[in-house]
């Protein structure tokens, strides 16, 4: 469902609406409207980002990098980043694979459960993971006990956290994709004898190179920037299990203001690059579909 | 030959390799990593007890949190659908400088991390911010209000309805409008009769996307809302104060009651969308 924004869009050619259209002074208006409301909604609050952390001036904007407990976040949240993104890239590939090339009953059941981690509030996300792993309320709580495991208020929680909240992204990207592409240059390729692996990495991979490069990137900017999950399982101690946001949450509550908007000028910068890419392949995609 | 043994063993629709593979992959992960621990919520409420669930999903505190979450987030929805209606309007139909970087940006809510938003809304709200000062001399506080929460519902939901609504307009055939117009109706009739109509299901999914995002929504609200008690504290703030106190009964139950409008929201959306590909 909510992958609907995150996917790039197989462009439409623009058609030309020249031939009919409101009036010149009802255009005006209502573009100045819509570029109001965006630049409200959207561009001032990125801008505030930047102006914040500049505001006190460059010297105190990269002391923010040399804080040991900021160095600490941003090893956290790669660290994160580096187990959930690949263990979703897998899940991904198979996913879409799954869905996309072979017919099966409940494939549409299927693919609502994959998109239930959309529709779940982060708190929730969070919350689900301490209900199986907590040792003092969980499920597993005497196992963990046993063999002296850390889970929820340590790495593996928030990495199980962030899993979830990330799980769709890939497999939403590549589905449409794969669907597109359809099964007969894979068919083809078996035919003249390639084994199964090969026809994926040199037939399959190569045409959806790009919305999976996409569904890689956006997976891990979600990755890196999930809060409300990784609070509910992080305990947050600093230098510990605090991510980079729950960094930036701690600086902000302790009044370090240019500190935590130092630090998320990182995490923007990341999301930019984000909808940049987005746009780059959908341009990319326009250009081969014209010729 | 390999072929047509295979069509013997298996239905033909499975000629490709890898469907046990991957199939066995996906099904394993979803059921450890989302079913499992979703069922979590509804098997540890089912077994608290009636009485208590029914005590904890009712608290005070917790039935103003609901008022709060699911009021303002369909105010901010709604606001959504307006807006976003004339922003996809404007974005696909006409055309001017800078359009193409306002048309990128409109996924931003979706990129940016929340805690980032959270307080990026703040510092530009509050009493001494940019616009917070220029609402609080009309005597509204943007700050550490209700007003607060609405502001960053409707940031978060924003890019859901234009992004519903893009590929339907663009799809929109235009000879339909210029035959209505040559048969004499005028734009507003066009737009009335003929646009509204065949974008209207795509615009209700859109609500219901940024309606069901908003009611989950935690990190871009808690800093701007000041989570005072009864007035502007959302219910996954609610859940979280519980898990901080160690209440983790009357968590779970608030999160049952919460996961419960999730799915049902779910159901809509699919209805929603269903109707929106039949119309289209």
């Amino acid at each position: 469902m909510a992958a609907i924004v995150s996917r790039t869009r197989s462009f439409v050619p623009p058609k030309s609406f020249r031939t009919i259209t409101e009036s010149a002074p009802v255009r005006w208006t209502l573009t100045a409207i819509a570029v109001g409301f965006l630049s409200l909604f959207l561009l001032m609050p990125l801008i505030a980002v930047f102006y914040e952390a500049f505001k006190k001036g460059v010297q105190l904007y990269l002391a923010t990098f040399s804080d040991p407990y900021a160095i600490d976040a941003i090893r956290l949240t790669l660290t994160v980043a580096a187990i959930s993104v690949p263990l979703n890239l897998l899940f991904g590939l198979a996913a879409a694979w799954a869905i996309t090339k072979f017919t099966f009953r409940g494939k549409s059941l299927l693919v609502t459960v994959l998109d239930l981690p959309f529709a779940v509030s982060p708190v929730i996300a969070g919350l689900i993971f301490v209900l199986i792993f907590s040792t003092t309320h969980g499920w597993l709580a005497e196992p963990i006990k046993a063999w002296d495991l850390r889970i929820i208020f340590a790495l593996p929680g928030i990495a199980l956290a962030t899993i979830f909240i990330t799980l769709p992204f890939i497999a939403r990207e590549l589905i449409p994709v794969m669907q597109a592409q359809g099964r007969d240059e894979e068919l083809a390729a078996l035919t003249l004898g390639a084994g199964g692996w090969r026809t994926f990495f040199h037939v399959t991979l190569p045409n959806v190179k790009w919305g999976l490069f996409y569904g890689v990137i956006l997976c891990n900017a979600r990755a890196m920037g999930e809060f409300g999950a990784v609070a509910v399982v992080s305990g947050n101690i600093k230098g510990k299990t605090s991510t980079m946001p729950l960094y930036i949450e701690t600086l902000y509550m302790e009044y370090q203001t240019v500190s935590a908007f130092s630090l998320a000028t990182i995490l923007s910068l990341l999301a930019l690059a984000t909808l940049l890419l987005k746009n780059f392949i959908e341009w990319r995609t326009a250009k081969s579909a014209r010729h | 030959m390999e072929t047509r043994k295979k069509t013997k063993r298996r239905p033909s629709r499975r000629i490709l390799p890898g469907f046990g593979l991957t199939m066995g992959i996906t099904v394993t992960y979803l059921t450890l990593l989302v079913l499992i621990p979703l069922s979590a919520v509804f098997i540890r409420s089912s077994g608290m007890g009636w009485d208590a669930f029914w005590t904890a999903i009712t608290g005070r505190q917790v039935v103003a949190s609901y008022k709060v979450t699911f009021g303002i987030s369909f105010l901010a929805a709604a606001t959504n659908a307006v807006f976003g209606f004339l922003v996809a309007w404007v974005l696909t139909r006409y055309r001017f400088p800078g359009r193409r970087i306002l048309d990128a940006l409109v996924d931003l809510p979706f990129a940016l991390p929340t805690a980032v938003a959270g307080i990026a809304l703040t510092a530009l709200y509050a009493r001494n911010g940019w616009l917070g000062q220029f609402f609080y001399s009309l005597g509204i506080e943007t700050a550490y209000s209700q007003v607060g929460i609405y502001i960053a519902l409707t940031f978060i939901g924003l890019p859901f309805v234009v992004r519903t609504l893009q590929p339907v307009m663009e799809d929109l055939d235009a000879e339909v409008e210029e035959a209505a117009a040559s048969l004499g109706a005028g734009r507003a009739k066009v737009f009335t009769q003929i646009i509204v109509p065949a974008l209207l299901p795509a615009m209700l999914t859109g609500f219901a996307l940024a309606f069901a995002r908003a009611i989950g929504e935690y990190g871009s609200v808690i800093f701007i809302s000041g989570n005072i008690p009864l007035r502007t504290e959302i219910t996954p703030l609610v859940i979280v104060k519980f898990l901080e106190n160690y209440q983790y009964p009357q968590a779970t139950a608030v999160a049952a009651v919460m996961l419960t409008a999730s799915f049902a929201l779910l159901f809509v959306i699919n209805l929603l969308q269903r109707w929106a590909e039949k119309n289209s």
